[in-house]
């Protein structure tokens, strides 16, 4: 899942500084889940938002709503609000819901209240940690399991650097490394082979090399464009 | 066999017990009074001197300047590359560049992370690692680059420069056989020759040793120069793979200040001296105290 964390405060309100009629649009994907733009938060700083525009005196009127996911056309109609009828919406998605909302609404300024930070995992009960981060040619086959993208801070491929101190990470001393961690499930598993073999430098065409990723189901589209022409 | 590329390669081949010194580019234009320790006290006492690139992420004049600077002078270099701060265009270029300027040595590192440095900001590039560096030194060398035509044919080069390409490994860590593996795939790719990480322990380093029997390039291990019990204590709990026994640290806490650099250059020259039989050189890193080397070899009972 996406993980993000909540603005500050302060910047929040810096970016809405200009506007009078503000809808707070909570998102029920990832960022329910890991507890940052859920509705509870979403009425949480709504909240917070009408208190600080009471005491410093701002003509602020604020909103709030809800839909299951702002990074999906379909839930659109679930909205109870109309975006448009707003100076400006504060969303409470991760950054492809607020990309993805701005090209639906393209007259209503959408801002983020969060900053979109990682594909994680729940690892400890109110603890998320980053497992990948979406390289386009995944190698977990022969690291065990353990992506050495996201979890290497040098994103290395040929095994553990000169840094790795007491099986953490010269980067951070509370951080495993992640090679250390490779090394030795793959030797529980009796695949050190794996380990030893050469791996050529990545190839970043499917990382960030080539501008905008996209996924493009053919035979969907022609699904659609079928039943439309019917 | 080819020809030795290098005087440094040459001495190893030779079986001789090869002495490396290093350098450190200043922060800053004016790299006069490295340049001068440099003539000084390394210059005919140590075989090459490495010069560091960037280190510890701290940002500073670069590495070829300072190897060109050395080559004017009659000293032979190691560059050192690291693979933090350019992607595979730039290290490739860097790599022609280096070879018409003269450069034969080059170390290929991965390079201390950008948060250990003075620039934590930085955007950190590790486009390719230190297996993926010495491929592309291995792969000049054969007249390609890294890219390919729009067949899939190599691009080929026109004028193919040659290297002694080096490596390191840091033999004194507590879980080992990940780093002999990874030195297995460097030397797979095209290493030539080790310069280990600091050893202070003879006995983990004989050990090591026996472990890369297997590993058929020669090894320097790896000194650096202890400054005071407080920098040996820090470097225990701070430096990866490293560790300063207590009868050192006791024995720097117990100099006076002013004998400091005799009982360093004491405990160095000792060092070497002990380990002198299980390798094939040393590579002394001095931390800018490079008048101490003369004492170093003569306590390890090298002649220059
Ligand atoms: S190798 Fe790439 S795709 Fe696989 S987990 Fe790591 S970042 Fe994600
Ligand atoms: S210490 Fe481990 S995790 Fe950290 S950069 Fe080196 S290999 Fe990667």
């Amino acid at each position: 899942m996406i993980v993000a964390e909540r603005k500050p405060f302060d910047e929040i309100l810096e970016m809405l500084a200009p506007q009078k009629r503000v809808l707070v649009l909570a998102c029920g994907g990832c960022v329910t889940v890991c507890l940052t733009g859920g509705e509870k938060q979403a009425d949480e700083l709504a909240s917070q938002l009408r208190l600080a525009a009471r005491q410093k005196g701002m003509d602020l009127t604020i909103e709030s709503d809800s839909i299951t996911r702002q990074c999906d056309r379909e839930f659109i109609e679930n909205l109870k609000a109309d975006p448009g009828q707003y100076d400006a919406v504060l969303s409470m998605a991760c950054g492809v819901g607020v990309g993805f909302m701005s090209e639906l609404y393209p007259e209503t300024p959408f801002l983020p209240t969060l900053n979109t930070t990682f594909y994680g995992a729940n690892t400890a009960p109110g603890a998320w940690a980053e497992y990948c981060r979406g390289c386009g040619d995944c190698v977990l086959a022969w690291t065990g399991g353990i992506c050495p993208v996201a979890r290497c801070s040098k994103s290395l491929i040929n095994g553990t650097c000169g840094g790795t101190n007491d099986g953490k990470c010269e980067v951070d001393q509370e951080m495993d490394c992640a090679w250390l961690l490779i090394y030795k499930r793959l030797k529980e598993l009796g695949r050190l082979d794996e380990y030893r073999k050469i791996r050529p430098p990545r190839d970043h065409r499917t990382d960030r090399g080539r501008g905008v990723r996209r996924l493009v189901h053919e035979e969907m589209v022609e699904l659609e464009e079928e039943e439309s022409q019917a | 066999m080819t020809l030795p590329v290098s005087r440094f390669q040459e001495a190893l081949e030779a079986g001789e017990f090869v002495v490396t010194g290093e350098i450190g580019p200043p922060k800053g234009t004016n790299v006069e009074p490295v340049i001068h320790e440099a003539e000084t006290y390394l210059k005919g006492n140590v075989v090459a001197v490495n010069v560091t690139d960037i280190q510890t992420a701290v940002m500073r004049t670069g590495s070829m300047v300072g190897c060109k600077l050395l080559l004017d002078r009659g000293i032979e270099p190691v560059f050192q590359m690291v693979t933090r701060d350019r992607n595979r265009l730039a290290l490739q270029s860097d790599l022609l560049s280096a070879h018409i300027l003269g450069i034969r040595n080059v170390l290929a590192l991965t390079g201390d992370h950008v948060a250990m440095g003075d620039h934590p900001q930085a955007k950190p590039v590790y486009d390719v690692d230190s297996v993926g560096l010495l491929q592309a030194i291995t792969g000049l060398e054969a007249g390609t680059d890294m890219g390919a035509d729009m067949k899939g044919n190599p691009n080929e080069l026109d004028g193919v420069p040659t290297f002694f390409k080096g490596c390191c490994v840091t033999p004194c860590t507590e879980v080992v056989e990940p780093q002999i593996i990874k030195l297995e795939k460097k030397v797979e790719a095209g290493a030539q020759f080790v310069q280990t990480q600091a050893v202070y322990d003879p006995a983990t380093f004989e050990t090591f040793m026996k472990n890369i029997d297997h590993v058929k390039i020669p090894v320097l291990v790896g000194i650096v120069v202890l400054k005071s019990a407080g920098m040996a204590k820090y470097m225990n709990r701070g430096v990866p793979g490293v560790q300063v026994p207590d009868a050192i640290i006791q024995r720097m806490a117990d100099a006076p200040k002013e004998d400091r650099k005799k009982v360093s250059a004491e405990i160095a020259g000792e060092l070497v001296r002990e380990m002198k039989p299980m390798c094939q050189g040393a590579h002394l890193m001095t931390l800018g105290w490079d008048d101490v080397v003369p004492d170093i070899l003569e306590h390890a009972e090298i002649k220059p």
